[in-house]
């Protein structure tokens, strides 16, 4: 599990989080969604150590990740894995190769294994047989889940995803939302996605944390989010007339029911 | 505000060096990478040392004999000044100015849009020390390959001389070669490695230093390319001097 507690951070003069303290817990995806400026992206980097806070603590298990120095916040990042918006996929490897750079930098095993476990990584994702291409060579989608394979490799007991829907169709956007959440569930790992993709909410957001203005304006999950009279969530999730009919709709059919 | 500006980022250079010193995860994933950046500075780089060498030693040699005109100074100190000159400042200095502005760019680009493409954070989150893994193989490659560059420039150059002078008859290819082997001091040889690797040193890890602090987008990728190769010019002029007052 990982804890946050009462999370600041500044810029300059811009207060972007402001006392933010969660919970994200093991074996299910941790959502956290807002509007583009709420404070998204810079939770998740303090969440890795990427940024260090003006204030407060991120815990992973009892272990205050600012209580430590590089050396051990590099032996706790061994334990996470990331896929990146930009998929940050290293151009000039192939997609075996990216695979099996953290394999390259942190085993032993032998080549013949790394390999092997590439090919697992790419099974698990559905993208068998594409070691050999570069990553300009497939598409949007089929990068995501190379970076997945890639964030899989080393088995990792904390996954961040940042905007892993972002560019992609509606349909590989599930599709993508499923295999998160089954290796999440299937590999008890903390799971934490940032998002703004509404699919994802109603999908896969067993527990949620809405941000605005840098506070939390919420917390649930996916069943809470429809009968919640909580008006930051109504107007963010609910945003188009078309939802909020929907929503009206399933209300209806509810109370009648 | 100058005097601020400089301070910082020195400062930070110098934090930067520190990490990059590090025990490196994996020792073959370094070495790979050293091998992979000494073709890339060193063999990439061959051309256009002896392009710019080949006219250094001309220009050298063409204006020194003018120099000499109808003089008493004997004409076989052509090969004896284009020698020293090459040898001690021009294949050093001008050699690094001119990779400054080729491999130094290249460097803090390459960088820099690692930084950009998220690349850095990448690593970072897999555990790497990136400052090591991106910087020393970097530096270790160029304080290898680049000093080999600069005997070549400094070979081409005496060559190029010969080139200018001896070819068109302005003197004999005995005179020549008696300058080359006359008054040889082997401490200007030192000198001239010593420059090499401490100008490679120079060139490279500033450049990688504007490129790994890069922010913003492709603007500012391009200053800190600018940058780089300003700073760099200016730090081996300054070491030029600096070097030429302790060795000579």
């Amino acid at each position: 599990m990982i804890r946050t507690e009462n999370l600041h951070k500044s810029f300059g003069d811009n207060h972007v989080l402001k006392g933010v303290s969660a919970e994200f817990h093991a074996g299910k995806p941790n959502l956290i969604i807002g509007s583009s400026g709420a404070g998204k992206t810079v939770l998740l980097k303090l969440l890795i150590g990427l940024f260090r806070p003006s204030e407060g603590a991120v815990f992973y298990g009892d272990t205050n990740l600012f209580s430590l120095d590089d050396k051990e916040i590099r032996a706790i990042r061994m334990k996470v894995g990331m896929l990146f918006q930009g998929n940050a996929l290293f151009d000039s490897m192939t997609v075996g190769e990216n695979i099996r750079f953290p394999m390259d930098m942190f085993t032993r095993l032998s080549l013949k294994d790394k390999n092997r476990r590439v090919d697992e990584c790419l099974e698990m994702v559905n993208m068998e047989g594409i070691n050999d291409r570069y990553p300009s060579e497939v598409s949007g989608g089929m990068q995501k889940r190379v970076g997945i394979a890639r964030a899989m490799v080393l088995e990792p007991k904390y996954l961040f995803c940042d905007e892993p829907n972002s560019g992609l169709d509606p349909q590989t956007s599930i599709l993508i939302d499923e295999l998160i959440c089954d290796l999440t569930n299937r590999n008890n790992i903390t799971t934490v996605i940032n998002t703004h993709d509404m699919n994802s909410v109603m999908g896969i957001g067993d527990n949620i944390l809405l941000l605005k203005n840098g506070k939390v304006a919420w917390t649930g999950d996916k069943s809470q989010v429809l009968e919640s009279d909580n008006k930051v969530l109504e107007d963010f999730i609910f945003a188009s007339p078309f939802l909020r009919r929907l929503r009206e709709d399933a209300l209806k059919q509810r109370q009648g029911g | 505000m100058l005097i601020d500006t400089l301070l910082y980022n020195f400062g930070q250079y110098i934090l930067l060096l520190k990490s990059a010193i590090a025990k490196p995860e994996r020792f073959s994933m370094y070495y790979k990478e050293t091998v992979r950046q000494m073709d890339a500075i060193g063999v990439g780089s061959v051309f256009i040392v002896l392009l710019i060498s080949v006219f250094i030693g001309m220009v050298t040699a063409v204006q020194f004999a003018d120099q000499l005109g109808d003089s008493f100074i004997p004409s076989y100190y052509i090969g004896y000044i284009v020698r020293d000159i090459t040898i001690i400042e021009m294949a050093p200095t001008i050699t690094c100015l001119v990779l400054a502005g080729k491999v130094g760019s290249n460097l803090a680009a390459e960088i820099g849009g690692m930084r950009q493409k998220e690349h850095i954070d990448a690593m970072e989150i897999m555990g790497v020390n990136t400052a090591a893994y991106l910087i020393m193989p970097k530096i270790i490659a160029a304080v290898l390959v680049i000093p080999l560059l600069v005997a070549i420039s400094a070979f081409v150059s005496i060559i190029g001389g010969y080139l200018a002078t001896v070819l068109p008859g302005s003197i004999s290819h005995t005179e020549y070669v008696l300058g080359l082997r006359s008054f040889f001091v082997p401490r200007y040889v030192f000198i001239m490695f010593v420059k090499a690797g401490v100008f490679a040193f120079l060139l490279t890890s500033v450049s990688c230093y504007f490129g790994y602090y890069v922010k913003g987008g492709s603007i500012e990728l391009g200053e800190a390319s600018t940058s780089a190769v300003v700073v760099s010019n200016v730090l081996i002029l300054l070491f030029d001097f600096i070097i030429a007052l302790l060795l000579t």
